[in-house]
């Protein structure tokens, strides 16, 4: 059973060192001469006028808050999905109770405008 | 353990048998991007290197084989460097499970699907590390846009998945393909004809391709998370991102175009092999990921996140509970 999970071991393996050697590849083959002006960050050509560790906005954590909640539920969704001929009407409605719940917190969280952007 | 060292070559020849179609696909999918676009636009593209440019890609790796890797000052250099391997990584392990027959697939694993979602999942981490590890306000910017842009799309693209699910009783992939067999009328393309539609622009949206690129938009934040990448470490997103490309195609082929089954059940085209069908559904896909390219212009970032939130969510919930709705009543055979 688990020696069917080898084979993705060794891809992965495979695929790290794939990238490992091409960047040392990129690395022995390039030429190195850098200096100050090539090794500052880029801004449009100018030096750069402040920190890059700034504020950004909220609304990327609200969405990664969101995000969590919701793959959660695919994550719950899948098993669900794959026995629902098994477990046939009662199991249906048990989810779809849940659905709505969600659906009651997704309605919220669109009204108060979470989901803007402008 | 007399057969392991022998299990262990077989895999690695067939990794290998795997990696390098996958690699020469990214390279001349690069070429016929150009080539398709610059048609598209009346112009001929690239057709300078080699017999009609053919030798194009080949060109383009050595020039960014012999780059200077530049590592700014600011940047922090471990993350920096080991984001781009991070970023490929994960393009290239998901093939593992991908069935390219009913017998050749490397790992049969049960929970294929689910392993697949997993790692289309991590591939958001090497953009955000490259992003952080940067130290630049474009790079910063760029990959905050981008990892909420794949996160939110990642939502509907798993609630499409679940409908694939219903359908098939199944997480296995081979499994998922079998439930496919006997033609074109048997895809699950027309019962979930919603679900393929969100998968599909959902997977344009997560590989971050035009029309859905603002993370690289040229004309804002110049490139993105990888502004300040150079030669072989931008080489390595350039891979990963069409390697995505690739991927998401062989998956959308995979779940709803019937996988190596032939469109009609009958000899002239069951003569042709699984595998060939199989890359033939994928570079349908494919011209499809290029068309829009040079057909749609970019869309705005407020209305990126409305689409994938306020479009695409509600769709697939409503299919979902379509599905499961038909699979109480008599009429539920239409979904299998």
């Amino acid at each position: 059973m688990l020696a069917n999970y080898l084979p993705i071991l060794i891809f992965m393996a495979v695929a790290l060192f794939l990238g490992a050697a091409l960047m040392f590849l990129g690395g022995i083959l390039g030429p190195h001469n850098p200096d100050t002006e090539k090794l500052s960050p880029y801004e449009c050509g100018f030096e750069a006028f402040e920190d890059s560790r700034m504020k950004f906005d909220v609304r990327y954590y609200l969405v990664a808050i969101l995000f969590i909640i919701f793959d959660l539920e695919i994550a719950f969704l899948f098993p669900w999905a794959i026995v629902l001929e098994e477990i046939g009407l009662f199991g249906f409605l048990a989810m779809m109770l849940f659905l709505g719940i969600l659906i009651i917190g997704f309605l919220y969280e669109w009204k108060k405008g979470a989901l803007e952007w402008e | 353990m007399p057969g392991w060292s022998q299990l262990t070559l077989r895999n690695l020849a067939f990794i290998i048998a795997i990696l390098v179609p996958v690699i020469l696909g990214v390279a001349y999918l690069t070429f016929a991007e150009r080539k398709l676009i610059g048609y598209m636009q009346m112009r001929v593209g690239p057709n300078r290197v080699g017999p009609r440019g053919w030798l194009q890609p080949i060109a383009d790796v050595l020039k960014l084989l012999l780059k200077e890797i530049i590592v700014p000052t600011n940047a922090n250099r471990f993350l920096f460097i080991i984001a781009p391997m991070l970023t490929l990584a994960p393009a290239l392990v998901a093939w593992a499970v991908m069935p390219f027959t009913d017998t050749l697939v490397l790992a049969n694993i049960d929970a294929s699907l689910l392993f697949i979602l997993a790692l289309t999942s991590m591939g958001v981490y090497g953009v955000i590390i490259a992003g952080w590890a940067s130290n630049s306000k474009y790079a910063f910017l760029g990959s905050l846009r981008s990892a909420a842009q794949i996160v939110s799309y990642e939502i509907a693209m798993g609630f499409a998945l679940v409908g694939v699910l219903m359908a098939a009783q199944s997480l296995n992939l081979r499994e998922i393909v079998l439930q496919q067999q006997g033609g074109l009328h048997q895809w699950y393309l027309w019962p979930l004809f919603p679900l393929f539609m969100v998968f599909f622009i959902a997977g344009v949206a997560e590989t971050n391709r035009a029309p859905f690129d603002v993370a690289e938009g040229e004309s804002e934040i110049v490139a993105g998370f990888h502004v300040e990448y150079s030669g072989m470490t931008f080489a390595l997103f350039f891979l990963a991102e069409y390697a995505n490309m690739i991927l998401i195609s062989a998956l959308t082929a995979t779940l709803f175009l019937g996988g190596w089954y032939p469109p009609f059940d009958v000899a002239p085209f069951t003569w042709i092999p699984g595998v060939a069908w199989l890359v033939i559904k994928i570079c349908v896909v494919l011209f499809f990921f290029l068309w829009f390219r040079a057909t749609f212009p970019r869309y705005r970032y407020d209305q990126i996140m409305r689409l994938g939130w306020k479009v695409f969510i509600p769709i697939t919930l409503v299919w979902i509970v379509v599905i499961g709705a038909a699979m109480q009543t008599p009429i539920g055979f239409l979904f299998h």
